[in-house]
């Protein structure tokens, strides 16, 4: 069995949290310079220029883009055939978050409880998701997720006779309902089917995907076509401030379901949608 | 985009009642920083007949928490945060004399409303801009609720800070106006 050790899982998450907050992907910046060229708002293509500027300045300062550096997300698959040595993967993990928003001056946004709203100071716990895979590698994605998106998310659990046209009328009022809170253009992640917290789930892991790739299914690729459409026909625009781009992309993933119902959730992610991620290799112990 | 109006706070009556929804402006001089945890904590202070950390009259508040400053700066990355967490709080400030606000998103008919009554403006600073925002920022100092870490009141001198009137003295909206001009119906 192949091993890994705790110290190179801890150095590799605080590299992808300074990462994800410093360098803006280069998906979404070629999404900002094809805005420019067919937003007709001038307010708009104004947005998009300071946003490309405030993008340069932090790639070459080294300091975050926005101010809100996120909760830690982090989608991790591990190989079956692994062995974590030296401690815990999940502490492991923790400690990374830990080290990364204290070296990285990021922002601790997290409180220990939801109700009574003191900070843990450094940003932990992270929220992990855990995918258990063949092989001897250790996959991470950090994907630092800022609450002026997340926020305006949703979910409705759909009747089956509401159909596609019920779900996509959802997710069209969710982004209406938005406005410009969640820091437009975004990209928007759908998850549809499953169970309550599947579609969720799902909705959260689209926002991985490269902006501009669709997926790989075409009727949904279709879907995911109109959806941009209907969504860029809404007015918002940059910011908010009105206008066409008010989506650089909307991600569709699907399930099956139970033959009662139809989940559908939206997860928005903000013009600063951040992942970054890295395989770890299993050594021969 | 139109050119740009530059404003030297603080902002009275007369200088706002100029500003129109759309307008492009730059900010000059003080104003001061606030969001959820630190707007609980003044509308308390309020209720309970206590001081202000400062004297409110024709100020504007910036919503916004900052990363922490790395050696050499003044702030950190320092963009605006979602306006919408202080529509509980704003429509208390805003008589006892808060002139202006600085954030990001849609506001409330109260909010509105208030702002109306009493004469203030409603800016928008470029959410997710925050490296950006930060260089026009020239000096910060914690004058309040150092307990709150990034949500303590500041004190910010700023140059030619970067706004948009959002919604003007007379209620007129921009998210509203703007959306309306490029809401089209599918063909």
């Amino acid at each position: 069995m192949k091993e890994i050790l705790v110290e190179e899982i801890i150095a590799a998450v605080e590299r992808l949290c300074i990462e994800a907050n410093y360098d803006l992907s280069a998906d979404i910046m070629t999404g900002f310079h094809q805005a420019l060229k067919v937003e007709p708002s001038t307010l708009g293509r104004e947005v998009l220029e300071r946003l490309i500027e405030n993008a340069e300045i932090a790639h070459n300062e080294r300091v975050p883009m926005c101010q809100d550096t996120g909760m830690a997300v982090l989608f991790v698959e591990i190989g079956q055939d692994l062995h974590v040595v030296g401690g815990g993967l999940t502490e492991a993990i923790n400690e990374g978050v830990r080290r990364g928003y204290d070296k990285g001056y990021l922002r601790k946004s997290v409180v220990k409880d939801p109700f009574e709203r003191v900070n843990t100071g450094d940003n932990t716990p992270a929220v992990i998701h855990y995918d258990i895979v063949p092989g001897d590698a250790l996959h991470l994605v950090v994907a630092p997720k800022g609450f002026g998106s997340e926020n305006m998310g949703g979910l409705k659990m759909c009747k089956p006779s509401e159909g596609l046209e019920g779900a996509m009328q959802f997710v069209v009022d969710t982004v209406d309902r938005a406005g410009g809170n969640p820091c437009p253009p975004i990209i928007v992640g759908v998850g549809v089917g499953g169970t309550m917290e599947k579609a969720t789930y799902l909705a959260k892991k689209c926002l991985l995907r490269e902006v501009g790739k669709h997926n790989p299914e075409e009727r949904l690729a279709k879907i995911e076509e109109e959806l941009l459409d209907r969504v860029n026909r809404l007015g918002i625009g940059p910011q908010g401030f009105g206008g066409i781009t008010t989506a650089l992309a909307v991600n569709l993933e699907v399930y099956p379901t139970h033959i009662a119902g139809m989940p559908v959730a939206v997860n928005i992610g903000c013009h600063a949608t951040r992942h970054k991620e890295i395989t770890l290799q299993g050594r021969e112990n | 985009m139109g050119e740009a109006i530059r404003i030297e706070t603080p902002l009275t009556q007369e200088k706002l009642r100029g500003l129109k929804a759309g307008d492009n402006v730059l900010l000059n001089g003080i104003i001061y920083t606030g969001r959820d945890a630190a707007h609980k904590k003044m509308v308390e202070a309020l209720e309970q007949g206590q001081d202000l950390p400062f004297e409110m009259n024709d100020q504007i508040i910036y919503f916004v928490g900052p990363t922490p400053a790395k050696e050499g700066q003044v702030i950190g990355s320092a963009g605006p945060t979602t306006s919408g967490r202080m529509d509980a709080y704003s429509p208390k400030l805003i008589p006892k004399g808060l002139t202006g606000m600085i954030g990001k998103g849609l506001r409330s008919t109260e909010v509105i409303e208030a702002m109306k009554n009493h004469g203030a403006v409603y800016f928008g600073a470029i959410g997710g801009a925050g490296a950006l925002i930060a260089k026009r920022i020239v000096s910060a100092e914690v004058i309040a609720y150092p307990e709150l870490g990034p949500e303590a009141v500041r004190r910010l001198v700023v140059k030619d800070f970067p706004v948009m009137v959002i919604i003007d003295h007379e209620g007129n909206n921009l998210y509203e106006s703007g959306k309306a001009l490029y809401r089209r119906h599918k063909e």
